[in-house]
């Protein structure tokens, strides 16, 4: 098989996983955005160190990806592949992580069928700035994302924990999410 | 936070919620339309001879031309609304009210005498139509890139100034009818202008509202 038909073979499954989580599995949602994330991981560091500004804060472009692709997952084609999707967004957030680090030289960024085939692991010692911006949200979501996010609870625990509803839980997480996406995209301008 | 962590909270809620993307934005310009047709109706509404005058070709083509700028601009938005979109052939489309237009001022300068190509050009409220287009586009524009900013658009600036396209096609559709001036020199100096402010509009909205 050359890349080109692995990389169909390997969409073909992210298809599946992405329907699945878009039904509502948690976990293949998890072990999705763990696949992807190795993919970003390394199609940033390589347009970092082309575009030679530090990957030092890699962890934040791969989390700011995510955190998109978690947001605007409804804007993917059902239909069509999704790597192509995937990269697009990427691309997006990796150009404008290395704008806003002043990187003057623009090299062009690997394509993410490119980086597929070699997805990079995370660096344990690596932290992102997420932590830091939580403190930037209102109280009641800054809550509910700590819990679920810092320690690791369900949204029915929170849920109970707060004696809010699931779903109230849910809007506000999903509120929360949005936020943190402003609050990351301005940090650093 | 490392990626692990951060990846829980999104993993926790995998589900998207509410109504899809393009079912929003046609919504959304449908309502702004027919706000707009309201306003239109009752503080502008259709000139006094329009019954008559919808016999005439010149009079028709304004409508024509309208929607064809109005329609393929429209489509063009709702595609780049993906982040992996590419405007493709559809772009191709934008050029026809052009087209058409100019097919149509060529009609005009051959069967009217040159004497009479600046008064036709001028007409007599040209004023009054870069005023009103401008105004009846604001409901729809707005609509629409409130609609948009659900989207992820690769390109937000241009994403925008479609948006303004689509919605100076609408305004003109409904201001045509009001519009006293027929002949395609006026509607060719004119119109274009008046798209012209509100794709100006739609640009800067898309540039500061629909990054993401």
């Amino acid at each position: 098989m050359n890349i080109a038909q692995e990389n169909v073979v390997a969409d073909e499954k992210w298809v599946g996983m992405m329907r699945a989580a878009m039904a509502g599995d948690e976990a293949v949602y998890r072990r999705l955005l763990e696949e992807i994330g190795r993919s970003v991981r390394g199609m940033a560091r390589g347009a970092f160190s082309r575009a030679r500004v530090g990957d030092a804060d890699v962890e934040d472009v791969v989390q700011e990806t995510l955190l998109a692709i978690h947001l605007k997952r409804h804007t993917w084609d059902g239909g069509l592949r999704l790597a192509p999707w995937v990269g697009a967004i990427a691309r997006h957030k990796i150009i404008d992580a290395m704008r806003r680090r002043g990187a003057r030289r623009f090299e062009p960024i690997e394509d993410f069928e490119a980086v597929l085939a070699a997805p990079e692991a995370e660096d344990p010692h690596a932290r992102s700035d997420a932590e830091r911006l939580i403190e930037h949200l209102a109280p009641r979501q800054r809550d509910i994302v700590r819990s679920i996010s810092l320690e690791g609870q369900s949204i029915t625990a929170t849920a109970a924990r707060l004696s809010m509803s699931e779903g109230a839980v849910r809007v506000a997480l999903h509120r929360a999410l949005k936020s943190l996406a402003e609050i990351w995209r301005s940090a650093s301008q | 936070m490392n990626t692990s962590r951060f990846i829980e909270t999104l993993a926790a809620d995998p589900q998207p919620r509410g109504m899809g993307m393009g079912g929003k934005f046609w919504i959304a310009i449908g309502l702004g339309a027919l706000l707009s047709a309201v306003l239109f109706a009752t503080l502008v509404g259709p000139r006094a001879d329009v019954d008559e005058a919808m016999h005439s070709l010149w009079f028709d083509m304004k409508f024509v031309d309208a929607l064809l700028l109005a329609l393929p601009s429209a489509l063009l938005c709702w595609r780049l609304m993906r982040p992996d979109a590419r405007p493709g052939s559809l772009a191709v489309l934008l050029v026809a009210p052009f087209l058409l237009l100019a097919v149509a001022v060529l009609i005009e300068m051959s069967s009217v005498p040159a004497a009479q190509w600046g008064a036709k050009m001028i007409g007599s409220n040209a004023l009054h139509c870069l005023k009103v287009i401008p105004a009846l586009a604001i409901a729809p524009l707005a609509a629409m890139i409130f609609a948009m900013r659900s989207g992820a658009p690769a390109y937000p600036v241009l994403t925008g100034a479609l948006a303004g396209a689509a919605a100076a096609g609408i305004a003109a559709t409904l201001y045509a009818s009001n519009c006293p001036d027929d002949s395609p020199l006026f509607v060719a100096s004119w119109y274009p202008l008046a798209t012209l402010i509100v794709v100006a509009a739609g640009a800067i909205a898309g540039d500061r509202l629909l990054r993401w």
